[in-house]
C-alpha cells in the first residue's frame, strides 16, 4: 500500500509500522537507513520500496552502529532522516545518539521494542522505557520520546517527532512495541504541513559563506560546561512546552491509572468494564514520555485515592510517577514483563484497589 | 456493538487474507476496527491466526483472550482456541479438516462448513476454502454486509492475482448461501 | 616580483597543534592545495576523525563534520547519499580506520561509496599516548605492547590499501608517504586522483599515507622520517594497488 496523499479525507487501513512510514514521508523524510531486526522489518521493507519514488534514498547499513552514523551524516546536511530498530539495535546506536545530542542534530529513531535483556525475545515489551527516556548514550543527553497507542498516532506522532526534532535540534524517538507495530486499524491521514525551520547550521559546502562545523567536542576552558548548560536549558524548555497526554474517563475518578502505549490501550478496555461495574476509574496516558507529564500526574494523583501504574515491564515509568507526586502511598504497580496484560488482569487490579472481590 | 473474532488455520490457507478483508470491509462501513496477525516465531510454526475486532465504540485492547467468535480452519486451531470462546459465541469450523465431534462444548453456536470440499468441487479451487468460511461467518453474524465484503475484494487482492477475483466472489457467496443468506 | 609560495586558500591561518616532525600538517596542506587547485573548497564537506586530527576544522576552511571514533565512512555515506553532487572526504588514522572503524570502512568501500578516504598510518594511537595500533609493526614497542608486538599474541600489522583493493567497489587504492619533496608530489597527485575519481562518480578511493609519530615512537623527527622510508615502507610497500579505468567501470 502506498502512502495516501496529504489531505486525503478517507481513512486508511494500515499496519502501525506502515503508518510510521506514511507519516515520515508526509513529514518530508526522504532518507532512511537501517538494519534488519524483528519486529520492525516492515519499516525498512516499506522504505526500500518507496524512498526512491519520492526522490530519496534507502540504504541497508552493515550494522546499527553504521546506521546511526549514516543518520548523523544525512542530518548534518539539513535533510530529514529516519531509522527504526528494536532493543539490541537501539543499544548499539547509543554512542551515535549521544553524538547527535551533543552536535545538536535532529532525526527520528523508531524503537519497535522487544523483550530484553540481551537477545530476550520478540514478544512485545515496554522494557526500554528507561533507555528511551533517561539517556541518549553517555553524557548529559536526552531524547525526545513519543509513545503512540494507536495506528493513528503511529502516523501523526511520527510527523510530530520530525517537527520537534527540527525545532529543538535533537533526536526524537518513537517508542512502540510489536503489538502497535503489527496491528492494523484505520487512520485518518489528516492534512499536515511539515514545520521545517531554516537550518543555518547545515553542511552543504561553504559556497559564498563562512565554513560551518558540526561537532560535539569542546576542549577550550569552560566551553563544555557552557555547552551542557545550553543543552539543559533546551531540555527544560522541552519539559515546559512539549508535554502531551490523554486524560481518559478521569472525571470523578477515585482510581487513576497511568499507562502508555499498548498497556494503555488494554487498560482502556479494563476501564470500560470497571465503569460498567460502577467503579470510578480513569486514566492519564502520557503521550510524551520525555518530557514526562509530571504536573498532570501530580494533579491527578492528588485528586484520586489510588494510582495504578500499568507497564509491560517490572516497573520503570512507575519511578517517574513517584517522582511526580508526594502521595507515594497511593501508588500501586501492576507489571507484565514481556507480555501484554489481559483486560481481565488489569480489571482484577482495579477491583482489588476498589475493595471489590473479583 | 462490538464483535471480536479469532480466525485460525494452517499457514497458506489464507487466514490473514480473510482477516484483512473483514477489517477493510468494517472500515468501509464506517466502523472502528483492529486487525492483529500472529507474527514472528509463530509465523514459522506452520499455523496462522489473526484477531479482528469490529465496534461502534473506541476499541481498547487489540489482543483478545476470550473471543466472541471463532473461524477455525484446521484441527490444531480448534484445540487451541475453543476453550476460550465465550459462552454463546459463534463457532464456524471447516468440517473438511476439523472433526466436529471434537467440539466438546454445548454452550456455543456451532456452524459446520465443508469448506475444502466445496472449494474443490463447487468453486474449482481448494484455495477458496477460507473465503467460503468467511462468507458463512459474515452471513451468520451479520457483522458486515455481504455486498460491501464483495466490493472490498479488489482492495486486498494484488493486481497479479486479479483474475481470481470472480472465484473469490463465488466462494464468499457460496459460504453465505450455506448460512442461509443469498446474495 | 613573482610570488611563488603562499598559504593555500583552504588552509586557515592557524598554528598546528601537532608535534614537531608529525606529518599531519603536511598532509593537511596538500589536501588544501589540491582542493584549491581543483576549485573544490566551496563544494566540499570533510569528516574529522577521533584522533590527533579531530580538530581538522581549526585548520581547513571548509564545512566539516566531526565523527564518532571509526564511523567517518558511515557519516560520509549519509552526507553523500543526501548531497551526491558535493565532494566528501574522510580523514582517518590507523586506530580509527583499521581497528574500531574496520566494519564501516570495509562496507563503505564494498558499496563503492563515491567518497575519498585519506588514511594516515603512523602505526600507533597518537592522541591517547602511543598504544598499539592494528598497523603497529612486529617487534614495535608501544605503551600497550611494551615487549614489542608479537604475532603470536597480537597478530600481524594490517595492510589496508591492499585489503581494500581486493573489493569490487573500490576505484582507487594507493599507498604514499610525505617523507621527501618527491614523495609529497606523488602523494598530492594521489589525492588529486582520489577527488577526480569521485567527481567522475567512479566509486570509492583510498589514499593511505605512511606518516610519522616521533613523539610516541620516541624518535627525533629526522629519524622518524627514515623509519617511514625504511622498515615501514618495507612492510607497507608504496604503490598503486587498484586503479579503475573508466572503461572497466560497470
Amino acid at each position: 500500500m502506498s502512502a495516501p496523499a496529504a489531505g486525503a479525507a478517507k481513512r486508511v487501513l494500515a499496519k502501525g509500522n506502515e503508518a510510521i512510514c506514511h507519516g515520515a514521508i508526509a513529514a518530508g523524510c526522504r532518507f532512511y537507513y537501517g538494519y534488519p531486526i524483528t519486529p520492525q522489518n516492515d519499516i525498512p521493507e516499506y522504505m526500500a520500496a518507496h524512498m526512491a519514488e519520492h526522490g530519496g534514498a534507502f540504504l541497508q547499513a552493515e550494522s546499527e552502529v553504521a546506521t546511526i552514523n549514516m543518520i548523523l551524516g544525512t542530518s548534518s546536511t539539513g535533510n530529514r532522516v529516519m531509522t527504526s530498530s528494536s532493543g539490541p539495535g537501539i543499544s548499539l546506536m547509543q554512542e551515535g545518539l549521544s553524538f547527535m545530542v551533543g552536535s545538536q542534530l535532529p532525526a527520528v529513531i523508531v524503537n519497535i521494542s522487544r523483550s530484553g535483556p540481551g537477545l530476550g525475545g520478540i514478544a512485545p515489551s515496554q522494557g526500554d522505557y528507561f533507555q528511551a527516556t533517561k539517556v541518549a548514550g553517555h553524557g548529559d543527553a536526552h531524547l525526545i520520546c513519543l509513545a503512540p497507542h494507536s495506528v493513528q498516532e503511529m502516523y501523526s506522532l511520527t510527523m510530530l517527532a520530525f517537527d520537534l526534532a527540527d525545532k529543538y535540534r535533537n533526536p526524537a524517538m518513537i517508542l512502540g512495541d510489536a503489538i502497535i507495530g503489527q496491528m492494523k486499524e484505520p487512520y485518518d491521514p489528516v492534512p499536515y504541513v511539515p514545520a521545517v525551520p531554516d537550518k543555518p547550521w547545515a553542511l552543504t559546502g561553504a559556497r559564498g559563506r563562512a565554513a560551518r562545523h558540526i561537532k560535539s567536542m569542546f576542549l577550550k576552558d569552560g566551553e563544555i560546561e557552557v555547552h551542557n548548560w545550553k543543552l539543559r536549558d533546551k531540555f527544560r524548555k522541552i519539559r515546559e512546552e512539549e508535554v502531551r497526554f490523554e486524560p481518559y474517563m478521569l472525571d470523578g475518578a477515585k482510581i487513576g491509572i497511568v499507562a502508555f502505549g499498548t498497556a494503555a490501550r488494554v487498560a482502556k478496555t479494563s476501564i470500560q468494564s470497571a465503569r460498567k461495574e460502577g467503579i470510578e476509574v480513569g486514566m492519564l496516558r502520557p503521550i510524551t514520555l520525555f518530557p514526562f507529564p509530571e504536573e498532570q500526574v501530580r494533579d491527578m494523583a492528588s485528586g484520586v485515592q489510588k494510582v495504578l501504574v500499568v507497564e509491560m515491564n517490572t516497573g520503570q515509568m512507575v519511578e517517574d510517577v513517584r517522582r511526580s507526586t508526594p502521595h507515594h502511598e497511593r501508588i500501586h504497580f501492576f507489571g507484565k514483563p514481556c507480555a501484554v496484560p489481559t483486560p481481565d488482569e488489569i480489571l482484577e487490579q482495579i477491583r482489588l484497589l476498589a475493595g471489590r472481590k473479583g | 456493538m462490538t464483535k471480536d473474532i479469532i480466525m485460525a488455520g494452517f499457514g497458506g490457507q489464507g487466514i490473514l487474507m480473510i482477516g484483512n478483508l473483514l477489517a477493510l470491509t468494517a472500515m468501509e462501513e464506517g466502523k472502528n476496527v483492529t486487525y492483529l496477525p500472529s507474527y514472528g516465531v509463530e509465523m514459522r510454526g506452520g499455523t496462522a491466526n489473526c484477531t479482528v475486532i469490529i465496534s461502534d465504540e473506541e476499541i481498547g485492547s487489540p489482543v483478545v483472550w476470550r473471543p466472541g467468535s471463532l473461524v477455525i480452519m484446521n484441527g490444531p486451531s480448534l484445540e487451541r482456541f475453543l476453550p476460550n470462546l465465550q459462552p454463546g459465541g459463534e463457532l464456524v469450523i471447516n468440517s473438511s479438516l476439523v472433526d466436529a465431534r471434537k467440539v466438546d462444548r454445548t454452550d456455543v453456536r456451532l456452524f459446520q462448513v465443508a469448506a475444502d470440499e466445496i472449494a474443490r468441487n463447487k468453486i474449482g479451487s481448494r484455495q477458496m476454502a477460507s473465503m467460503i468460511a468467511l462468507g458463512a461467518y459474515v452471513a451468520l453474524s451479520g457483522v458486515v454486509g455481504l455486498e460491501t465484503l464483495i466490493g472490498c475484494l479488489p482492495k486486498v487482492i494484488s493486481k497479479k492475482y486479479e483474475r481470481f477475483i470472480p472465484l473469490n466472489v463465488n466462494a464468499l457467496k457460496e459460504g453465505a448461501a450455506l448460512a442461509g443468506i443469498h446474495a | 616580483m613573482k610570488q611563488v609560495f603562499d598559504r593555500p586558500r583552504t588552509l586557515l591561518d592557524a598554528r598546528f597543534h601537532y608535534c614537531p616532525g608529525c606529518h599531519h600538517g603536511t598532509i593537511h596542506r596538500i589536501i588544501a592545495e589540491t582542493l584549491d587547485r581543483m576549485e573544490l573548497r566551496e563544494n566540499t564537506i570533510g569528516i574529522a576523525p577521533v584522533g590527533c586530527a579531530v580538530m581538522l576544522y581549526d585548520y581547513m576552511d571548509i564545512d566539516i563534520l566531526e565523527a564518532p571514533h571509526g564511523r567517518a565512512p558511515a557519516l560520509a555515506t549519509g552526507i553523500k547519499r543526501s548531497l551526491p553532487d558535493r565532494v566528501v572526504f574522510t580523514y582517518q588514522g590507523d586506530g580509527d580506520l583499521a581497528s574500531i572503524g574496520m566494519g564501516e570502512i570495509v562496507h563503505a568501500a564494498n558499496r563503492g561509496e563515491n567518497i575519498t578516504v585519506v588514511f594516515v598510518n603512523n602505526t600507533t594511537y597518537g592522541m591517547t599516548g602511543g598504544q598499539m595500533a592494528p598497523t603497529t609493526l612486529l617487534g614495535q614497542k608501544t605503551t600497550t605492547s611494551p615487549f614489542g608486538r608479537d604475532f603470536r599474541t597480537e597478530g600481524y600489522p594490517i595492510r589496508m590499501a591492499e585489503l581494500l583493493a581486493g573489493l569490487e567497489g573500490v576505484a582507487y587504492s594507493t599507498r604514499v608517504t610525505v617523507s621527501s619533496p618527491a614523495h609529497i608530489r606523488k602523494a598530492k597527485e594521489a589525492i588529486r586522483k582520489g577527488f577526480e575519481m569521485q567527481l567522475k562518480g567512479m566509486g570509492f578511493s583510498i589514499i593511505e599515507v605512511l606518516s610519522t609519530c616521533p613523539t610516541n615512537w620516541g624518535m627525533k623527527p629526522l629519524d622518524a622520517q627514515k623509519r617511514v622510508l625504511g622498515e615501514m615502507a618495507e612492510y607497507f610497500p608504496l604503490g598503486v594497488f587498484k586503479e579503475r579505468k573508466q572503461a572497466d567501470f560497470a
